[in-house]
């Protein structure tokens, strides 16, 4: 949390160094994590934990993301998907995003939130489509205001900013979520959002996974600061770390920033701690550039296991639920990936039909060029 | 009715617009208090509020960003870019996101956002402030680009820009900004987009332009009528989508065709005219379509700006060589 500088002027409110100068601004950048990697609880458990068992739908979202990923893996080998980014190991802060989102607000994801789009009523059928390579993937049903995932990194970020300008002039009781990676936060489209976010006290939290890895480029190599939460300082917005690979504590900072900014708090930016066990995409081999050693060591932090040990601990769950629960996501599973295969595919002359609201006379004949399936010359 | 000039043109279109549609909202560097470097939105921070004509950060990303984001959520932004020569870090915002919203979302989201910028050379400005670059704009399916040259014509090409469901780019001339005045009553009449405007109709050559270079062509039609030549003068106005139909019709008419911009030859409009010429109308063609236009050098600064800039004179020359053709 960000403490506002004091008033200079208090007496004795500074300490002045030898050469006179004093500290004007005093800044401090939290932590905060609820269920530790062997399932122990840590911190204060949330209303929603207070009953084991109401952590069951968050555990069952994390377990359908990586079936869906592992599943998604596999198209992509098996030349039925395109280049797909797998979210291994990143599922407690997608879902722990996810169960703190309402229907009301506005999510704008990037490309490794999957689990979190699935909360929001996307389905299976147009993760799969989009990344088969059709747009259709992108006309979402459920969430009909969410902005499609942004491929180009950070550029939603001031689209966020428009969202939740809209949202604030209408006087809404809602938020936006612009959800990007800790890459994202080496770029200018991300400062300049999160400075106009500041200025404007705008419903929008900025949730920066940092998953340790942008494609090759380690945390490391991406900045000298100690925190990405504390770029938001400089914007005057609060910015605090969570343990990204704990649904809880994911869950909670959200839903805490999320009322407040609904509420006209304004916005705060949330690094959440994780890791990118997979590979970039499938079109990426990590090991090419990360020691297997540092995977294994981040394998014992994973954010599934923690949650079955900690229902496991407390009577609220069973072998057999858990072979249940997985047969149920394959069933799920197998439902959406038949529905992908079977989704008939687009003329290709659609391509014009989306450009504008009515096709100008103008692409009239390139239109039908396509339709006629040749070129016209 | 007091005449008025391309520049409060523009602010009384952005004013009956706002008036008209409470979703209507203007944002950009100093457009608020201040009313804009050139007041092409004086008075609207009075009139309208702080929320509603926004001085942004200065940060072009953003303001071409956020209006995308706005754009999606209902409301119908006008954000203005200083300059041209700043709106290229808005570039990756208009091309990646603006012009593909509707498109990528199969229709559920759409970009109903203008992005005004004045651009052009002539008025003796710094650095970067005179280039005119509407041909990348041109390039980007999804996109609509729109050029004024009139107060008649800013004031029905804007409104119908803010009114259109999807992204405009309005490029104002501003060399003729304060040029010359016309009445424009007040009336909220949009003009169309996407077709050409015939300025002056004649038979023996068609000259093709836009924006401020309008009246330098102008000029030389009058010239050249001093000597019997009947020059007919096309706006282009909206020069993507471009309606090369009404080019067509003309040439069809003049068999003749020569093609003014401001912008460098290279790769530029009007070679996407001439190319079309060639391909529908090549038949109809007494003479090789001329371009006159920026030279394919760097903008110079401003004490040799009008060695760079198209002239009655360069017009002239390739009319009467279009003539002499055949």
């Amino acid at each position: 949390m960000a403490m506002r500088p004091e008033d200079p002027t208090r007496e004795g409110a500074h300490d002045a160094a030898a050469d006179g100068s004093r500290p004007v601004a005093r800044f401090e950048v939290r932590y905060s994590q609820i269920l530790d990697h062997t399932g122990a609880v840590v911190g204060r458990l949330p209303k929603l934990a207070r009953e084991p068992r109401a952590l069951i739908p968050l555990y069952r979202a994390m377990v359908l993301t990586r079936l869906f990923d592992a599943k998604a893996v596999a198209l992509q080998r098996t030349g039925q998907l395109g280049t797909y980014p797998s979210s291994l190991g990143q599922e407690a802060t997608a879902v722990g995003l996810g169960a703190a989102l309402e229907s009301r607000d506005v999510l704008l994801p990037f490309y490794r939130d999957t689990g979190t789009q699935f909360m929001r009523g996307v389905r299976m059928t147009d993760i799969l489509l989009y990344w088969g390579g059709d747009e259709r993937g992108m006309a979402y049903e459920g969430p009909v205001e969410d902005f499609p995932i942004s491929v180009p990194i950070a550029t939603h970020a001031p689209h966020a900013v428009g969202v939740a300008y809209a949202l604030k002039h209408r006087a809404e009781s809602r938020a936006a979520v612009c959800s990007l990676g800790d890459g994202a936060t080496s770029k200018g489209d991300f400062y300049e959002a999160l400075n106009a976010a500041g200025v404007w006290q705008l419903p929008l939290i900025f949730l920066v996974t940092n998953n340790q890895w942008a494609i090759s480029v380690p945390r490391c190599d991406q900045s000298h600061a100690e925190t990405l939460a504390q770029k938001a300082i400089a914007a005057g917005i609060e910015g605090e770390q969570v343990d990204g690979n704990d649904v809880l504590a994911v869950y909670e900072t959200m839903r805490r920033a999320l009322a407040r900014a609904r509420a006209g708090g304004g916005p705060h930016l949330i690094e959440a701690l994780t890791y990118r066990i997979a590979d970039h995409t499938t079109a990426d081999d990590a090991s090419r550039y990360r020691d297997d050693a540092e995977v294994s060591r981040q394998r014992a932090l994973d954010p599934i296991d923690r949650v079955r040990k900690y229902l496991t601990a407390a009577g609220a769950w069973s072998d057999a639920d858990e072979s249940t629960l997985e047969a149920e996501c394959r069933l799920e599973l197998e439902e959406g990936v038949k529905e992908y295969l079977a989704t008939p595919a687009r003329a290709p002359d659609s391509m014009f039909d989306h450009l504008f609201e009515a096709l100008p006379a103008a692409l009239e004949a390139q239109r039908d060029e396509v339709k006629k399936g040749g070129s016209r010359g | 009715m007091a005449e008025i000039t391309l520049l409060e043109a523009v602010t009384q279109a952005l004013a009956h617009e706002m008036e008209a549609d409470p979703n209507v909202v203007v944002l950009g560097e100093d457009v608020g208090v201040n009313g804009g470097v050139f007041r092409a939105t004086a008075g609207l921070w009075e009139r309208f509020g702080a929320d509603r004509v926004i001085d942004t950060p200065l940060a072009e990303t953003l303001i071409a960003g956020m209006s995308i984001g706005m754009a999606a959520q209902g409301l119908k932004p006008v954000g203005e870019i200083q300059f041209m020569g700043f709106i290229y870090s808005a570039f990756d915002q208009i091309v990646s996101h603006a012009a593909r919203l509707r498109n990528r979302t199969r229709g559920r989201l759409s970009c109903p956002m203008v992005l005004r910028a004045p651009f052009g050379g002539g008025i003796h400005a710094p650095e970067h402030h005179s280039e005119s670059t509407e041909a990348l704009f041109a390039h980007i399916p999804g996109l609509r680009v729109v050029i004024p040259s009139s107060p008649g014509r800013a004031y029905g090409l804007l409104l119908a820009a803010i009114r259109d469901p999807d992204p405009v780019v309005f490029l104002e001339p501003k060399r003729i900004y304060r040029m010359f005045k016309e009445n424009v009553p007040d009336t909220g009449e949009a003009l169309p987009l996407d077709v050409c405007f015939v300025l002056r109709e004649g038979s023996d050559v068609t000259l093709v332009t836009w924006g401020a270079m309008t009246r330098e062509t102008l000029a030389a039609a009058d010239a050249m009528a001093r000597e019997g030549v009947r020059a007919e003068v096309i706006d282009v106005a909206t020069i993507s989508p471009l309606d090369i139909q009404t080019i067509l019709s003309s040439v069809e008419k003049t068999g003749r065709c020569v093609i003014v911009h401001e912008a460098a030859r290279n790769v530029g409009v009007g070679a996407e005219i001439a190319a079309q010429l060639a391909d529908q109308g090549l038949l109809s063609l007494f003479a090789p379509v001329k371009r006159v236009t920026g030279y394919d050098a760097i903008m110079p600064l401003h004490k040799l700006e009008h060695a760079y800039l198209p002239t009655l004179e360069r017009i002239v020359t390739a009319v009467r060589e279009t003539l002499e053709a055949a």
